[in-house]
């Protein structure tokens, strides 16, 4: 019994090794993508082409801008933290991608007699373990920006960290509400409870509504990209950065974009649930692996959905001045992430004692 | 202070109503006009592979033109340089020998023919001096480079393709501009 614990399912970890490969490379992919993407909404909303000279359509374009990056002079100021320096934009882009591990991708394919779990982990605290992540996002952050050993450097990293932890704050707020109404934090079991009831948006449109806001600010996404505003603040801590130092920075960003549209449609548009399709019927007669397949197409959808709003919102809405970015978080987001859990626990304690409505 | 015309407008400072304070509606305002925006026509023109007609008058680089047989028209005049306000253009004249009848129109012909084109300010006066109808201005513009020295521009440059012997380069080379 106690060699039984010991004994390692080797299948196992070559599995798991093999989705995170998997799903690593295809949230880089995704990640360069989206500055194509990104790169052709901003031109289509403002009647331009946008990038069409490399490749068919332009779809080379990325190719070329990370070759480009690789190409150019990586510059470490001579007076900055050597070690921390080069640190930062690897945190930067290591905090990114490890969120994704507990993101359910799909349900389970059957290959070889196997039960292939999509998911690298089932934590049953998977939510937990994301705000855990996406906090350590800030270190990224602040290293690079303390690291550079310039003052505007400094100023942008605590401008962002003060924003990041801001909203992060209203951000776990508006999910307390969800989760009364889940009982759980993994995210798998959330997903499973949308594929038998109605989707959470339904449940919870104020949380979500918070749960967008801060999921820009967390992203640095514009309305709330002070911590890298190009042109007026001094660009952000990633001033001194250069070269592929500099693309992992703004590359993370692309990342946390992917990783936290993938999080918003698992918990509050069911994941990856085909809409309209019962799952398990359809599983049943059409075979688990084309189910998971479609499963897997279905959550890009809902991602791909998400990421176009992201950068519709970017070349939409200005930037907010920062006194305006903070009042909104303390006195209008955080207020309202209360109210919202307060009626939400007060509706379930009446549906509890048998009220109905 | 007095307003100098009577379109100025008092701007109105009242404070914003709940509603305005949410943004939503405004936000939702703007997304919507963007979004209308990506399904516009685009004025853009994709320029190596398309361009766009050149007006009527436009004045591009000069052609040094032939007659019908392919004879050069020029005749060594000099009206033309005297004509041109910028002086870039010089030539040389020289006697058609016996058996140049084909080459030349006249019997003296520009053995040497320049115009300096970062002085050409294509006012089109050596076109309107010409007597013979030798020069006038195309549609095309001057090619960029890196010495000053090849932007004094030769026959070579200048001379429009034979109509004989290469047709389709010389109907390229006049232009619309020959048949106004």
């Amino acid at each position: 019994m106690h060699l039984s614990l010991l004994a390692i399912d080797w299948f196992l970890i070559v599995e798991k090794l093999i989705l995170i490969a998997i799903i690593v490379s295809v949230s880089l992919l995704v990640a360069m993508y989206e500055t194509y993407a990104e790169r052709k909404v901003a031109a289509f909303i403002q009647d331009r082409r946008g990038p069409n000279r490399a490749g068919p359509f332009g779809i080379l374009q990325p190719v070329a801008d990370g070759l480009k990056l690789f190409m150019k002079e990586e510059i470490v100021p001579n007076l900055s933290n050597r070690f921390l320096f080069i640190l930062g934009p690897g945190l930067a882009m290591l905090t990114a991608m490890m969120t994704s591990a507990v993101v359910p991708w799909s349900s389970h394919l059957e290959l070889f007699g196997r039960n292939v779990e999509l998911q690298i982990a089932d934590v049953n605290i998977g939510i937990l373990y994301i705000f855990g992540v996406v906090s350590m996002g800030v270190y990224g952050v602040m290293i690079g920006g303390w690291a550079s050993n310039n003052k505007f450097s400094l100023l942008a990293a605590i401008r962002g960290a003060s924003q990041i932890i801001s909203y992060e704050l209203a951000m776990g707020l508006s999910l307390i509400a969800l989760l009364m109404l889940t009982q759980t934090l993994s995210l798998k079991t959330i997903v499973a409870q949308q594929q038998d009831g109605i989707y959470f948006f339904f449940k919870q449109p104020v949380g979500f509504l918070i749960f967008l806001v801060c999921a820009f600010a967390e992203c640095n996404r514009t309305p709330f990209d002070l911590s890298e505003a190009e042109s007026e603040l001094n660009f952000g801590y990633h001033q001194e950065y250069s070269s592929m130092k500099l693309g992992f920075y703004l590359f993370a960003e692309y990342v946390n974009m992917f990783i936290s549209s993938a999080v918003m449609a698992t918990l509050f548009f069911g994941g990856y649930d085909i809409p309209f399709v019962n799952d398990t019927s359809f599983g049943a007669s059409h075979g688990q692996n084309l189910l998971a397949i479609l499963q897997g197409l279905s959550l890009f959808l809902k991602v791909a959905i998400f990421i176009f709003f992201f950068i519709w919102v970017r070349w939409t809405v200005p930037r907010f001045r920062y006194d305006q970015l903070m009042r909104l978080g303390w006195k209008g987001l955080i207020p309202l992430a209360l109210l919202n859990m307060i009626v939400t626990g007060f509706l379930i304690l009446l549906k509890q004692n048998h009220w109905h409505f | 202070m007095q307003p100098f015309t009577n379109r100025a407008e008092i701007v109105e400072r009242k404070p914003m109503t709940i509603w305005e304070k949410l943004y939503i509606p405004a936000i939702a305002r703007g997304m919507s006009i963007t979004f209308g925006h990506m399904f516009k026509k685009r004025p853009t023109i994709n320029y190596p592979e398309k361009t766009r007609p050149f007006s009527p008058v436009f004045r591009g680089l000069q052609v040094l033109n032939r007659d019908e047989e392919g004879r050069e028209r020029c005749t060594a005049c000099g009206l033309c340089a005297v004509a041109c306000p910028a002086e870039a253009i010089t030539m040389e004249a020289a006697e058609r020998l016996p058996g140049e009848e084909n080459l030349f129109r006249e019997e003296k012909y520009a053995a040497k023919y320049e115009i300096n084109m970062l002085r050409c300010i294509f006012c089109g006066l050596c076109e309107e001096a010409c007597p013979k109808d030798a020069i006038y201005l195309s549609e095309t513009v001057t090619a960029s480079n890196y010495s000053r020295k090849s932007f004094i521009y030769g026959k070579e440059e200048l001379l429009i393709p034979h109509p004989k012997l290469q047709p389709e380069a010389f109907e390229k080379a006049r232009g619309l501009r020959v048949k106004r």
